[in-house]
């Protein structure tokens, strides 16, 4: 390999992760890390470890001074920016490749243009891939926002140009709620981002959210088919499969090509994930967004294609070609993820950070485990709540569902809240077993079902 | 005799509700039992700290950004 010492930009469970990859590719490593996470999993298994701040994200893992310091004192050839913090962050990768260091992640040209809302949609429609009808762009005019909203048809969504997260949107369900939300949601996005540019786009009701990953290296590009995470709870994947629950042949195919050709059509290098919504109604797939980086539920992709998405990003963006051909890569089986999170069910998943007193891993075939634990281990309040993912492979769906189950009630974490007890009603739920849900499902069912989230399930 | 306003929960601090937004309090303010003084964030999630006595807010003890332990003073009242 044409690096030999890898720096992890990341904390957690996705350090973890790097860390193995690194190793298994013959790779040292150096873990940057928070005045908090000194007793870190990564930290204990990482070559060496560089404190880089207080621990606050914004003065540690955030801080690219320091992080770019790290690595010259190191002597790191390379950085992984993991998901999170720093890793979609275009002038961190233009820092790390002007100090001459090898940037796991597209480049940042690439992280730029798929980062930008707008943009992204405009590339997207060039490679042919169809987007969620709507303004394509600013809508400044008045006059023009209203036939714009009664070409694509209500509801509308009015987003704001430079927002991002959720926030700055509002939905208008007739014209005359649309001429009154429009110059509320100018000024809130002036004050908010600084920039009251608007655009619109159709709301889709009722979809599944399905993502399809890549890897490419710069020239070829290659897809690993899809993964369908519509189990969402505040725009938060809990609940991860690959292949999608349901996906005729057919669409699954179009969706795949389709993400080839926009990885293809911006030169894109390292794995990414392109985002889409499917109506199983009506049969269109709308692309969302591009996520440049690995994602969190990367995993059930390496269960059901036997590829090591994290090993192969490290190979291609230190220079290696593509090893695999399209054809090579092959679906086998069914892969779910859970997301194993410090948070209490029963109580609005209110968080609760810890020690982790008892720890029991599940095992046996076709289950993994990716998590930071080990017993002792106290989990810091200053970063996000995930713990661990929970991942089973088997043959269909049905028998993957009956292995998560089994695995859960394996899994014990003392002394924390867990959402175990959730993943358990849900591994139960007919709707879920049937694979008939949406991206608007598991709010509702929270809501109906919240009586039963409050105690821990031991056997049944 | 000198009152101290504790966090409730494990976190990082906050005196203002946004990086763009003025503090909620300075020394020097009348607090009242409720009033929030300050913003705990556990995991991401954001919580009111809500003042449990009244008086005149004398000193803060506990910096904006700072890590905090459940149970530690955050700020005196006089």
């Amino acid at each position: 390999m044409a690096i030999t010492k890898l720096l992890v930009a990341n904390r957690g469970e996705i350090a973890v992760r790097i860390i193995r990859a690194a190793r298994e590719l013959g790779l040292k490593t150096v873990q940057v890390h928070s005045a908090a996470d000194t007793e870190s999993l990564a930290v204990r298994m990482a070559d060496e470890a560089v404190n880089i701040g207080p621990p606050i994200a914004s003065k540690s893992y955030l801080n690219i001074a320091n992080i770019l310091k790290a690595a010259a004192d190191t002597g790191a050839d390379a950085v992984h920016p993991g998901y999170g913090f720093l890793a979609e962050n275009a002038d961190f990768a233009d820092a790390v490749e002007a100090a001459g260091l090898v940037w796991i992640g597209p480049n940042g040209g690439a992280i730029r243009v798929m980062g930008d809302k707008v943009a992204a949609r405009v590339a997207a429609e060039a490679a042919g891939v169809p987007v969620v009808p709507g303004s394509d762009g600013r809508i400044d005019d008045p006059d023009r926002a209203r036939a714009v909203a009664l070409a694509i048809g209500f509801p509308v969504m009015i987003k704001a140009a430079a927002g991002g997260g959720g926030r700055g949107i509002r939905i208008a369900n007739d014209m005359d709620e649309f001429d009154r939300l429009i110059p509320q949601a100018s000024a809130e996005a002036k004050s908010a981002f600084g920039d009251g540019g608007l655009y619109l786009e159709k709301v889709i009701e009722r979809a599944r959210h399905i993502e399809v990953q890549i890897l490419g290296d710069g020239t070829r590009a290659i897809h690993l088919f899809e993964r369908e995470c519509s189990l969402q709870r505040r725009r938060q994947k809990v609940w991860e499969e690959a292949p999608s629950a349901q996906l005729p042949q057919p669409m699954r195919e179009k969706l795949c090509a389709s993400a080839v050709a926009l990885a293809k059509a911006v030169g894109y290098r390292g794995a990414g994930t392109l985002e889409y919504l499917y109506d199983d109604a009506t049969g269109h797939f709308y692309f969302i967004e591009m996520n440049t980086r690995i994602q969190v539920e990367h995993p059930v992709t390496e269960m059901v294609t036997g590829v090591d998405l994290v090993r192969e990003m490290i190979r291609v963006c230190a220079g290696e070609p593509l090893r695999y051909r399209q054809e090579d890569i092959r679906l086998s089986g069914h892969s779910i993820e859970v997301r194993i999170c410090a948070e209490d069910p029963a109580r609005n998943f209110q968080p609760g950070p810890g020690t982790v007193t008892e720890l029991t891993v599940p095992g046996g075939g076709g289950v993994r485990f990716d998590t930071m634990l080990y017993p002792g281990y106290q989990v810091p309040p200053f970063y996000d709540s995930l713990l661990g993912k929970l991942i089973v492979w088997d043959e269909n769906r049905s028998a993957a569902i009956t292995r998560m189950a089994r695995a859960l009630e394996e899994l014990h974490v003392g002394g924390l809240p867990t959402t175990r007890s959730l993943h358990q009603l849900l591994a139960r739920d007919p709707e879920v077993q049937a694979g008939a849900f949406h991206t608007r499902w598991l709010e509702p069912w929270l809501e109906r079902n919240a009586h039963k989230l409050g105690t821990e399930e031991t056997k049944a | 005799m000198t009152k101290q306003l504790l966090s409730p929960l494990p976190g990082t601090f906050y005196r203002r509700p946004s990086p763009d937004q003025p503090n909620f309090k300075e020394v020097g303010d009348t607090v009242a039992v409720g009033d929030v003084i300050g913003l705990i964030e556990v995991m991401k999630s954001f919580n009111e700290v809500q003042a449990d006595q009244a008086g005149t807010l004398t000193a803060f003890i506990a910096d904006d950004e700072e890590p905090v332990m459940a149970g530690q003073p955050l700020a005196e009242l006089a």
